[in-house]
């Protein structure tokens, strides 16, 4: 095996490999204790009895629960979760247009001639600070909150999703606006337009398509938060899951989440439409 | 708008003065101890007077440009528009100012999906308010006013194509046209030639200078074409290093003030825009070739 002095050695083995074994090592003892703290135990999942559990559930879900009366249960609550999520969308544009439009430096005037005014820099930060705020509690507990206020039903998951997704819309319209061409805009600024006729004249028809696609897929978005807010009594499909869900009906539960599918690739085919109409 | 005081507005259609005193600048993002862009410039341009700036590269053209378009705060010294200091406005006041010039940047900003016919009236908007301006999107308002506005930059045809369809001299001479239908009585022109053909730029430049002159409006243009400049402008202001070097009539502009204008920027002078000094060899040994018609 051993060269002789010399003689150029073949090499048979590679450099880097202590390296990487250290660093794999490292990933592993970093992550241990994560998995330890979320009591991560994948293996449950195999163990006999729950095995049993698991097949008697998934076994349960064919045939899929097509009786007419069911059938038309889930039209309806489907009809009535696509308007929740809509209704909720559309509340949210009615925040997050003016926001965002307050808080893009874009469109500020006094910013075209150097720095922006102290009293408009002051909004600005105002007008991100609420979005903050609005996005960073979850529709979720916005939903628990209104179910108190307005009682059970889709009221409370429609204005959940407005405050979130106002929040959300709100930020992400901001960076789309500042991160597009800026040139258009301030042109027409610098020619004397006011704000609002420079953001229809130059920095919407910029950014028209990103706008809208962000905004389809934020609606299906929605549509997958209202069924896990119908969980916690905002009505629509989610509600009847739940209910399903409690009472092992797997049959139903499968109907149900094929119709989510279809939801969610009806809404991915809408935002490639939009796109192509718009680029 | 109705927000324009009326010490701003004398009545439209009528030229805007110009006067610039002892006026320095620099660009915000400049460094501390970077030269300013300019340097204590004196410039007055009568109402309705036509003026093409010309000069090498870096001359500091457009940051003149800027300055007298309300861009940019003068460092030093005063900018006068009609009768008013711009700067000692408010904001509101400023931006109806702003209202009565038209502001041409080299790099036409057109967004790429906007037909061109919006992309033209875009240019009136000052003059509308937000809910005509609104109605204009939905059902462009005077479409006829917008196809002139084209066809005299013999871009008739292109009223209702997209921008980006566009190619880059034709997007520039979309560029122009806006200033037809803007109700501005200074146009602060960039750079309008950079990306046409010889016998569009003639054509570009006589229309900008004829409807100036019939319309009594105050145009100001850098031009990188010295023939063109001399030929289609009464007056012409010469830049170096952020300070005039000379503003004669065209007429008394001679090869020995270009030449000494130019020094060592010969090759923009002939004509070769963009080639670094570097490339030339000896460049003050270059045989210098003028075009002055």
């Amino acid at each position: 095996m051993r060269t002789a002095e010399g003689v150029q050695a073949v090499p048979q083995r590679d450099p880097a490999w202590l390296g990487r074994v250290a660093w794999i090592l490292t990933a592993v003892v970093l992550l241990w204790p994560l998995g330890v703290a979320t009591e991560f135990k994948p293996w449950v999942l195999f163990e006999r009895d729950n095995l049993k559990v698991t097949a008697q559930f998934l076994g349960t879900f064919l045939p899929l629960a097509h009786s007419g009366e069911f059938l038309e249960m889930v039209a309806r609550e489907t009809w009535r979760t696509v308007a929740m999520a809509t209704v909720g969308v559309a509340l949210a544009l009615v925040l997050a247009i003016p926001l965002s439009l307050i808080s893009t430096r874009v469109l500020s005037v006094s910013a075209l001639s150097g720095r922006m005014a102290l009293l408009a820099s002051l909004v600005r930060t105002g007008a991100r600070w609420l979005l903050i705020v609005l996005r960073s509690i979850p529709e979720l507990v916005w939903a628990l909150v209104f179910v108190r206020v307005v009682g059970l039903g889709p009221t409370a998951g429609v204005l959940a999703i407005a405050l979130t997704y106002g929040g959300m819309l709100g930020k992400v319209y901001g960076e789309i606006l500042e991160s597009g061409e800026a040139q258009p805009t301030q042109a027409l600024l610098r020619n004397g337009s006011s704000r609002l006729q420079a953001f229809f004249y130059g920095l919407l028809p910029t950014n028209a398509g990103e706008l809208t696609s962000y905004t389809v897929y934020r609606w299906e978005c929605a549509i997958r938060s209202s069924v896990v807010l119908g969980f916690v009594g905002a009505g629509g499909l989610g509600q009847q899951l739940d209910n399903s869900m409690k009472m092992f009906n797997g049959g139903e539960v499968a109907t149900m989440l094929l119709v989510f599918v279809v939801l969610v690739a009806l809404a991915d085919s809408t935002s490639a439409w939009l796109r192509k109409a718009l680029a | 708008m109705s927000s324009s005081p009326s010490v701003l507005l004398e009545s439209s259609g009528r030229g805007m003065e110009v006067q610039l005193h002892q006026v320095s600048a620099r660009h915000p993002a400049a460094q501390a101890g970077a030269a300013p862009a300019l340097a204590g410039v004196d410039l007055r341009i009568a109402a309705g007077e036509q003026v093409a700036v010309i000069g090498p590269s870096g001359a500091g053209k457009t940051t003149l440009l800027q300055v007298i378009s309300v861009a940019l705060p003068p460092t030093a010294g005063g900018l006068r528009l009609g009768t008013v200091d711009p700067w000692t406005l408010s904001h509101r006041q400023r931006q109806g100012l702003r209202g009565r010039l038209f502001v041409a940047p080299q790099v036409p900003p057109l967004p790429p999906r906007q037909r061109v016919v919006t992309s033209v009236l875009a240019g009136s908007l000052p003059a509308l308010s937000l809910w005509a301006s609104l109605r204009s999107l939905f059902y462009p308002r005077d479409i006829p006013a917008a196809y002139q506005a084209l066809e005299a930059f013999d871009l008739g045809d292109k009223l209702f194509d997209r921008v980006d369809r566009l190619s880059g001299g034709e997007r520039q001479r979309v560029g122009l046209a806006r200033a037809l239908v803007s109700p501005a009585s200074l146009w602060l022109i960039d750079e309008p030639l950079s990306a046409l053909d010889p016998a569009r730029a003639q054509m570009a430049i006589r229309c900008l200078v004829e409807r100036t002159r019939s319309a009594g409006i105050t145009l100001v243009a850098t031009l990188h074409q010295v023939d063109v400049a001399l030929a289609n402008f009464p007056r012409v202001v010469g830049m170096r290093d952020g300070r005039v070097v000379f503003d004669l009539p065209s007429s008394a502009v001679t090869r020995d003030r270009l030449q000494h204008l130019y020094d060592q920027y010969e090759h923009e002078l002939r004509g070769e825009v963009g080639v670094p000094l570097e490339q030339q060899g000896p460049a003050a040994a270059a045989p210098v070739v003028m075009h002055c018609r």
